[in-house]
């Protein structure tokens, strides 16, 4: 801004002299300077987590435009909406006005169904988000906190899906609130005090619709978007993880600055997944709750599902044998007390990993270079055990959809379920973590040997060999940069005194999980310097 | 003479009031259609069915006896082509059908002359024309749905049973359905459910799953409630958004070469 006077021509443009102005006075160039030049690397798999952020703006975008005209409440009236097959059949308001938004509010069915759609994506999205973020390792130190909050955020989803899913109060969703309050009463001594006090008397009562909207456009999206903004802030301060490449140390980030680059893709990015969900939710039905019907506590429909993330659950009580026992004239539940017990450590399993995974490697050390699934056998192993565990449980929570679809019995898929439940993921573990160690020898041998070129040479002497091309410098660096951790040892059992020294049994099961992950077997030694150095300077083709 | 022409004119008013005053000469001839369709209802039923029912509709290890099932339970089963069976099963499945509506009657009115049972329901009483579809979704919603889903698209029953989609039945079959509660379902007489109601649920069924029925909301994915949109939300929508990400991610801003 020299000698703007002169010539009009050469003024700046308006929106530089806007800024101009707003920066004299407010200092916010030099505020957000070390916010703007934030480097985040490229990589398709760190906009996972993106999706689950923007699928989450356009949940709240929309869910604000449902509550204009959703009635909370469970007064029954008598439906006189334009929906034919309805008219004159006594809901709740809660129902009515579903069924309003659906026929008789414009644009209404489109936002229901990209609110729904939404919501389903979204808790998938962060659920590949919190797989990404496990197979690489990216939630060691300084990240395990914010591993946490992903996982509470995750957690939060599934309850704020289940409210919302409930409020419309058809039959689907009264069934589903049902199966929550059979769950509720089975919890030994306080059961059904818990539940008369949720629904505010008998079930179904009048409050709990009312109840559960508090719930799901108050409460828990209020926790979750201070998480969320807690997570990105953790993400900011910590900086963004990378893989290990040419150029890339534990020290650096290499990638495009959050202004202009970054923002840019990021913001074309909210727009892409609006639209992606806007298309589906044109073209496709979700939650067809002018066909299930109202909630009327004696009626029932086949196929009552939750949404797929709680579909889990669902499995659980299916394939669950319905034991009972008598205690004292007390009935105890156990054939859905003991699914409502594992239904919260199936998830908890996840939450802990990464502290249960850092106290048996001891390493206190910040990580910032991601590892390859395979570098981490054990580790990638467990995780797609669980993943083999969930998804066996969510077969059992569609057994029927399976039986009908595959023309089985629903009785042999329960069987199955119940048995897989148990040696499903072990062979998940045995059968991924060979495969990973099968993957780490072929970088070694990559590594040493070079790139099967796919020539063949037949030399003077009749032999045929192949050719193997050799990596370059980069390859070679990227292939052998992860970090290999040496099994735990039992430190000396005698001291400097010659006094006896006792293991702790914790220590001995430190140094025997340690062993399973590291110890011979479980990783396979990646190539030295030497090794290369003897195999490329000339000592004979293998 | 006299006497000729007064016998002659007496056998012609004799004849002439009998052939007048004769329906029985109709019934007759209905009865003669009726016992021939029964004939040849026991010829096809020595053929297709006998070798599981049995010779007389008694009954063997492979199949029920048809005493007392009715026409109505023929004119589904067989008209729906789940008889003759292809195979015994946990259930027999709908299939082509085999015979022409002509062999149908006819072996209903065999099966039917073996015991009473109910008859095949007239076109005015299973016409859904002027029901109520709204009290038919209450009444699907109480009697039905739990099987067949809320929507009429079928569900399992235990070990390989299941409850058929309702999807392009005819309203004569609904009833007889009904009617008869065929295989595993239960059955509906008038007594506990009359015509009325009858007509309402196949109203019902018309209105919410038939080619004419409104899907408001785009396709129906299987109309089977969230695991299908818990399918279509992974392996279409995830999908998707990982697809943009991947095609996102590989447009790096380089700085241009011009």
């Amino acid at each position: 801004m020299s000698t703007a006077s002169d010539e009009k021509s050469r003024q700046a443009p308006a929106g530089e002299r806007v800024a101009d102005w707003a920066d004299g006075r407010l200092g916010i160039y030099g505020a957000a300077k070390g916010m703007v030049r934030k480097v985040f690397p490229d990589h398709w798999s760190f906009m996972l987590g993106e999706i689950a952020l923007w699928s989450f703006v356009v949940i709240i975008l929309t869910g604000v435009y449902l509550t204009l005209f959703f009635h909370p409440s469970m007064n029954e009236v008598v439906y006189d909406g334009s929906y034919v097959p309805m008219q004159g059949v006594r809901m709740t308001e809660a129902y009515a006005s579903t069924l309003d938004i659906s026929f008789d509010v414009r644009g209404g069915l489109l936002i229901r169904q990209i609110h729904h759609w939404a919501a389903l994506i979204f808790v998938a999205a962060m659920l590949v988000h919190m797989m990404r973020v496990f197979f690489t390792g990216a939630f060691r130190k300084p990240r395990e906190i914010n591993w946490v909050f992903g996982f509470l955020l995750f957690v939060l989803a599934l309850f704020t899906g289940l409210t919302g899913y409930s409020l419309p109060d058809d039959l689907l969703s009264g069934t589903g609130v049902r199966f929550a309050q059979g769950a509720i009463l089975s919890t030994p001594i306080v059961g059904t005090y818990i539940s008369m006090f949720l629904f505010g008397g008998e079930f179904p009562g009048h409050d709990i619709v009312a109840r559960f909207y508090s719930i799901h456009i108050l409460l828990l999206p209020g926790i979750m978007l201070g998480l969320v903004v807690a997570h990105l802030i953790l993400v900011f301060y910590h900086k963004h993880t990378q893989f290990a490449g040419p150029g890339k140390t534990n020290n650096n980030v290499i990638g495009a600055p959050f202004m202009p680059i970054y923002m840019a893709k990021a913001g074309g990015f909210f727009f892409l997944i609006f639209g992606v969900i806007a298309i589906i939710s044109a073209i496709a039905t979700i939650n067809p709750v002018w066909a299930i019907g109202p909630y009327r506590p004696d009626q029932v429909s086949t196929g009552a599902q939750p949404d797929w993330y709680l579909g889990f659950s669902e499995g659980l009580i299916r394939v669950m044998p319905g034991w009972e026992i008598n205690v004292w004239g007390h009935t105890f539940v156990l054939g859905v007390f003991i699914p409502l017990m594992i239904f919260p450590m199936v998830l908890v399993v996840l939450a802990v990993y990464p502290f249960i995974e850092s106290w048996v490697t001891g390493d206190k050390r910040e990580h910032h270079i991601l590892d390859r699934p395979r570098n981490a056998p054990t580790r990638t192993g467990i995780g797609v055990a669980w993943l083999t565990w969930y998804f066996v449980m969510l077969v059992g929570g569609g057994n029927d959809i399976w039986a009908t679809h595959f023309h089985l019995s629903i009785n042999t898929i329960t069987w199955f379920v119940r048995i897989a439940f148990f040696v499903a993921p072990v062979v998940a573990f045995v059968v991924t973590k060979r495969i990973c160690l099968g993957l780490q020898r072929r970088d070694a041998e990559k590594v040493l040997h070079g790139r099967e070129s796919g020539i063949i040479k037949r030399l003077p002497h009749g032999e045929f060999i192949e050719v193997h091309e050799p990596l370059d410098q980069s390859a070679l660096h990227t292939l052998t940069a992860h970090e290999q951790y040496k099994p735990a040892e039992i430190g000396p059992t005698v001291d400097e005194n010659g006094v006896e020294r006792k293991a702790s049994p914790t220590e001995k099961l430190r140094v025997k999980l340690s062993k399973g992950y590291y110890g011979e077997g479980n990783q396979i030694p990646k190539p030295t310097a030497e090794e290369y150095n003897e195999i490329t300077s000339g000592h004979g083709h293998h | 003479m006299a006497a000729v022409v007064v016998l002659l004119l007496a056998l012609a008013a004799t004849g002439g009031l009998y052939a007048a005053f004769a329906p029985a000469g109709k019934a007759q001839a209905d009865d003669t259609a009726q016992s021939l369709a029964i004939d040849e209802g026991k010829k096809l039923y020595a053929v297709g069915c006998a070798s599981c029912h049995g010779v007389g509709g008694q009954g063997t290890s492979d199949g029920p006896s048809l005493t007392g099932v009715g026409a109505a339970a023929v004119d589904f089963q067989v008209g729906t082509g789940r008889m003759p069976a292809q195979q015994p099963g946990p259930q027999v499945p709908k299939k082509k059908v085999i015979y022409d509506q002509k062999e149908i009657d006819q072996l209903a009115a065999y099966v039917a002359s073996l015991g009473p049972g109910p008859s095949v329901p007239s076109a005015e009483q299973s016409n859904p024309e002027g029901a109520d579809a709204a009290r038919g979704g209450e009444l699907f919603r109480s009697n039905c749905a739990q099987c067949h889903n809320f929507g009429g698209e079928g569900g399992a029953l235990t070990n390989g049973k299941y409850a058929p989609r309702l999807e392009g039945v005819t309203p004569k079959h609904m009833y007889e359905a009904m009617l008869t509660g065929p295989q595993n379902m239960p059955s509906f007489p008038d007594s506990t459910m009359p015509e009325q109601q009858k007509q309402d649920i196949i109203k019902y069924i018309e209105s919410v799953n038939s080619d004419e029925a409104a899907n408001p909301g785009g396709f129906k994915l299987g109309g089977i409630g969230p695991v299908s949109e818990g399918l279509f939300s992974w392996a279409i929508g995830l999908s998707a958004l990982i697809a943009l990400a991947v095609w996102v991610a590989a447009h790096t801003a380089k700085a241009r070469k011009s």
